[in-house]
């Protein structure tokens, strides 16, 4: 990894893509490094694809423009690999971590380049177990600092519990950190 | 104790506006500006500060609204963007032709039409001429700190002049980042406590603002205010040496960036300044001998002083997020009145970028970089002025 980590995240508006890239930020502060995360600013649709950034880094973030080579690629909703190139711009090592149960269809729809690495993670399913809901972007968080090596699983999953306690009853906050646990600990790689 | 966060720019610049709690402010909503002063009235309606809110029906009441509460007496604030400053046009130079101490976050937007509200400086580069003073910021941490020293600035009784503090609409305003808050004691103590010497409610000593005045004497008002301008320079120096004792950060009237031994430089405002000192470390790698100076101060411009650090380099190039048409852009005419002055003269290029939230991005450091360095290596056919990136 570079001394600056680059993430790129593809969602669809509404499924909490942006508010995942805000949680990591927050918790990788907890670790003492800078930290960015902003969204794509186009129209906001629900269900249009949409992509959100991180920078996470030792030193001061000076850039103010959208990652154009990640480190990482997050895809929170697998079926964006038909209609977009998630891989534009990654380098011969990025990591690419997705949302899904279906392992075999998804290697064949990325060809990945030979050094680069792929992750899935069920994140739909762990969020309807933990939380009722398939909203998967703590899991994805949660997956996220286990590959990215960025922070870790406890710190991660009680910053998840602090976004949510204000406005939400208990059982989705302690949902939402079991998500977080579960995606550190279901994610692997293929 | 001062404290590190991740916050948007807005979320800072609100913070810093709560941590003051002026006496009056008056909001109006526009993207990008709206979740600023949507934030900070929460502040009030929770009873966390007791700031008296007016919501007005647009931004030119917005500003007539502080005009009125500021000339009252009150320490006052409002925040803008793009198309609502210019709707206050009329009551900026009623603002600063009064002399009313009033601070405005601008974070910076295009203007119409096309209808486009995304980051570029017409809104705040149109408002140049006001008499308005200008602190132009980087980053979150940048706005924050610029707006805490800003009242410090406006009321300043040799000053007395309205500042705007400008700050790039979403990339700065909507992106999060780290920066560092201030504690709140510290923040009251050096903004302390605004007594205005002139207030409407002194019945005691009643006074009058915006009189007519004829030709007799107007001529002289505005001569009064252009020497009040250039009184800016030191207050803003002074008040920035007090705020480094608070902060730890250091603030000038513009930033230079590797310019010891620079050859040539690129001049540039607001976020992509910080873009681009990564692409200055680049080259500098590839042993470019390229600087970046990035105004803080627009209004006054420190001419005299950047005449003095670009004079003996080979060329500069002006980036301007903005566009004056049908001539340069509002930094390169600056920069180049710092220069004419002086002995030695950079071959100078204008390039055009950003407009309408057209991505600054660090290719687009590197063509101003090749260009700036091909005028200082003799290179004829380079044009003056140019858009940078144009899609096909």
């Amino acid at each position: 990894m570079n001394e600056t980590v680059e993430i790129r995240w593809h969602g669809r508006g509404g499924q909490g893509t942006v508010t995942a890239a805000k949680v990591f930020a927050d918790a990788c502060l907890s670790s003492g490094r800078y930290v960015q995360a902003f969204p794509e600013y186009g129209p906001e649709r629900a269900g249009a694809p949409l992509k959100a950034y991180n920078r996470i880094s030792e030193k001061e973030l000076r850039k103010h423009c959208p990652v154009l080579q990640p480190d990482i690629v997050i895809v929170a909703d697998f079926t964006l690999l038909d209609g977009i190139d998630v891989s534009a711009g990654a380098y011969e090592r990025s990591a690419f971590l997705i949302n899904a149960g279906n392992i075999e269809a998804i290697k064949k729809k990325l060809r990945l380049k030979s050094g680069q690495k792929a992750y899935v993670v069920d994140g739909t399913r762990i969020a309807l177990a933990t939380i009722g809901r398939p909203l998967p972007n703590s899991p994805l968080v949660g997956a996220l600092a286990k590959i990215s090596g960025l922070v870790e699983v406890d710190i991660v999953a009680d910053d998840v519990a602090r976004s949510f306690d204000k406005k939400f009853p208990r059982k989705i906050v302690d949902g939402n950190r079991n998500a977080v646990k579960r995606g550190w600990e279901e994610v692997r790689e293929i | 104790m001062n404290v590190a966060v991740a916050v948007t720019g807005n979320d800072a610049m609100a913070h810093a506006l709560k941590q003051i709690n002026p006496d009056v402010c008056a909001a109006y909503p526009i993207t990008p500006q709206t979740d600023l002063m949507q934030r900070f009235s929460e502040f009030v309606s929770d009873g966390e500060i007791d700031t008296e809110l007016i919501l007005v029906e647009s931004e030119h009441s917005a500003m007539s609204a502080c005009i009125g509460a500021a000339a009252a007496g009150g320490r006052v604030a409002t925040a803008t963007s793009g198309p609502g400053l210019a709707l206050m046009w009329e009551m900026l130079y009623v603002a600063s032709g009064m002399r009313l101490p009033i601070v405005m976050p601008v974070v910076n937007r295009a203007l119409s039409a096309p209808l486009n509200i995304h980051c570029d400086h017409s809104d705040a580069m149109g408002a140049r001429d006001s008499g308005w003073i200008q602190l132009w910021s980087e980053n979150a941490q940048e706005a924050y700190d610029n707006l805490i020293q800003a009242f410090r600035i406006a009321e300043h009784p040799d000053i007395r002049l309205p500042v705007m503090v400008c700050m790039d609409g979403f990339i700065i305003s909507h992106s999060i980042c780290r920066m560092e808050y201030i504690a709140d004691d510290a923040v009251k103590n050096f903004v302390g406590w605004f007594k205005e010497k002139n207030a409407l409610l002194d019945i005691e000593n009643p006074v009058s603002y915006g009189p007519l005045i004829l030709t007799d004497q107007y001529h002289e008002y505005k001569k009064i205010q252009s020497d009040a301008m250039e009184r800016v320079f030191r207050v803003t120096t002074d008040v920035a040496a007090e705020f480094e004792k608070i902060s730890g950060r250091k603030y000038d009237l513009f930033e230079t960036y590797r310019m010891e031994d620079a050859e040539t430089s690129l001049i540039v405002l607001n976020s992509a300044a910080g873009t681009s000192k990564d692409v200055v470390d680049e080259a500098r790698d590839r042993g470019i001998k390229v600087g970046l100076l990035k105004p803080r101060l627009f209004r006054p411009f420190p001419h005299k002083q950047i005449g003095k650090i670009l004079q003996h380099l080979k060329a500069v190039c002006v980036l301007d997020r903005s566009d004056s048409f049908g001539a340069y852009g509002p930094l390169f005419t600056e920069i180049a009145a710092s220069l004419y002055n002086y002995g030695g003269k950079p071959r100078l290029l204008n390039r055009i970028y950003g407009l309408g939230g057209r991505d600054f991005l660090p290719k687009d450091a590197l063509l101003a970089i090749e260009a700036v360095v091909a005028a200082a290596e003799g290179k004829t056919d380079l044009a003056l002025k140019e858009y940078l990136s144009i899609r096909g």
